[in-house]
């Protein structure tokens, strides 16, 4: 038996926790129907980012969806945040399931 | 004497610079400073309770006007002595001209210890005292242009974490009364000491970890960080005189006017001003300005202002 899955990407979004809510509006403005926050810790041009308090934690997002829109999302991000804040966002192909979710 | 709170700071440093493993969980820091908030809120509130509040409202706008000047003070000394660029100028100006709830919360418990009385709207100068420079440092970036979204800029700073906790406390404090309170005191009042030790123990932490930025940054940082300090003390001690404070709100005032902000205004401004370096602020502000007040900034406020209200009186 094989699975019917499709391709899609997946971007990842390493970032500062305090720009948060600001990039949820952005993501729901650019009409991303789904995504998914952690918290991160971990190293980097700006230093340490531990996480033990707010002001040097940091997130992780997750969002698949079609290349064109992955694109168009990244574009924004670069557009927006790469000059002053502490972010890292690169795209990887995957493989899903129920392709009718990643839109 | 050093007070037993101030101990637990200096052992969460001196750890933290020994690189001890020691390390408080995320949730306790931020249930801590939950708790402090409400319970300063809740002890303001309470005392709000026994007097009328319309002569307050002069007072309030005295000391938003002394966070506008100090705000304007900081920036000009940074722009033109420090040579700072306008957008780092701006945001650490913001930092000094706002408060530090965990610097007014170990002055309250300095006074409370030698039994030195203040007046109960020293809280809602401390809520009120956030907010003028956060919009300052906006105005001295951006100017009054409409690119700035001061809607949700405004939001920010007028229903953070911080100032909301603060207002609800009071509002809760005001309307049940000491008789209300009653039930909680134990909780909120009496174990207030060991809560901000706590407390302390963590910023003893975090300040350790700025050490290592400040040796960076040079001797205008430091220099900036403990006579910024010094010079909104006594601006704050003459605005406290002014307004007719006792002893103990005169110094908490002062205590007011020389802290700067690590909370509520690193967050707005890096929205805000988002080409401002962080980490020079914070630097300053935890690395030097937070330890010099605790812990030699409120004793030496307290007798300044006892000499200025014995040559004024």
């Amino acid at each position: 038996m094989s699975l019917n899955t499709q391709a899609r990407t997946l971007l990842t979004v390493i970032t500062e926790a305090a720009i948060e809510q600001v990039l949820v509006r952005d993501l729901d403005r650019l009409g991303v129907r789904g995504y998914t926050i952690s918290d991160a810790r971990g190293r980097g041009s700006h230093g340490v980012r531990e996480g033990a308090w707010t002001k040097s934690a940091n997130i992780r997002i997750e969002m698949i969806f079609p290349r064109a829109v992955a694109e168009v999302t990244l574009l924004h991000l670069q557009d927006t945040y790469f000059a002053n804040y502490a972010m890292v966002a690169f795209l990887q192909d995957v493989e899903v399931l129920r392709s009718d979710k990643f839109l | 004497m050093i007070d037993v709170v101030v101990l637990f700071f200096l052992f969460g440093l001196a750890a933290g610079l020994l690189r001890s493993e020691l390390k408080l969980p995320v949730a306790l820091y931020e249930s801590l400073s939950v708790f402090l908030l409400v319970a300063i809120g809740l002890k303001g509130g309470q005392g709000l309770a026994s007097q009328p509040l319309a002569p307050l409202l002069p007072q309030l706008l005295a000391v938003v006007v002394l966070g506008v000047v100090l705000t304007l003070i900081a920036f000009l000394i940074l722009q033109y002595a420090g040579r700072f660029s306008r957008a780092d100028a701006s945001s650490m100006a913001a930092h000094y001209g706002s408060v530090s709830v965990a610097t007014f919360a170990v002055g309250v418990n300095w006074l409370t210890t030698r039994d030195i009385p203040f007046e109960s709207q020293l809280t809602i100068f401390l809520a009120v005292m956030e907010i003028p420079a956060i919009l300052v440092g906006i105005v001295l970036m951006r100017g009054l242009g409409k690119q700035t979204r001061w809607g949700a800029l405004a939001h920010e700073a007028l229903l953070g974490k911080g100032v909301t906790l603060l207002l609800g406390g009071m509002l809760i404090g005001w309307a049940a009364g000491p008789d209300g309170l009653a039930p909680i005191k134990p909780l909120f009042f009496d174990l207030f000491k060991g809560v901000l030790a706590l407390f302390l123990l963590e910023m003893g932490l975090i300040v350790s970890h700025q050490v290592d930025e400040l040796k960076k940054r040079g001797l205008f940082i430091l220099s900036f960080a403990i006579l910024m300090p010094l010079l909104s003390a006594v601006l704050g001690l003459g605005c406290g005189i002014l307004l007719g404070l006792s002893l103990g709100g005169v110094t908490l005032l002062a205590t007011l006017a020389a802290s700067a902000s690590y909370i509520a205004v690193p967050a707005t401004m890096r929205l805000a001003i988002p080409e401002a370096n962080p980490v020079i602020s914070l630097a300053a502000v935890l690395g030097v300005t937070f330890p010099f007040n605790i812990l030699i900034g409120i004793p030496l406020y307290h007798r300044l202002a006892s000499y200025f209200i014995g040559v004024a009186g």
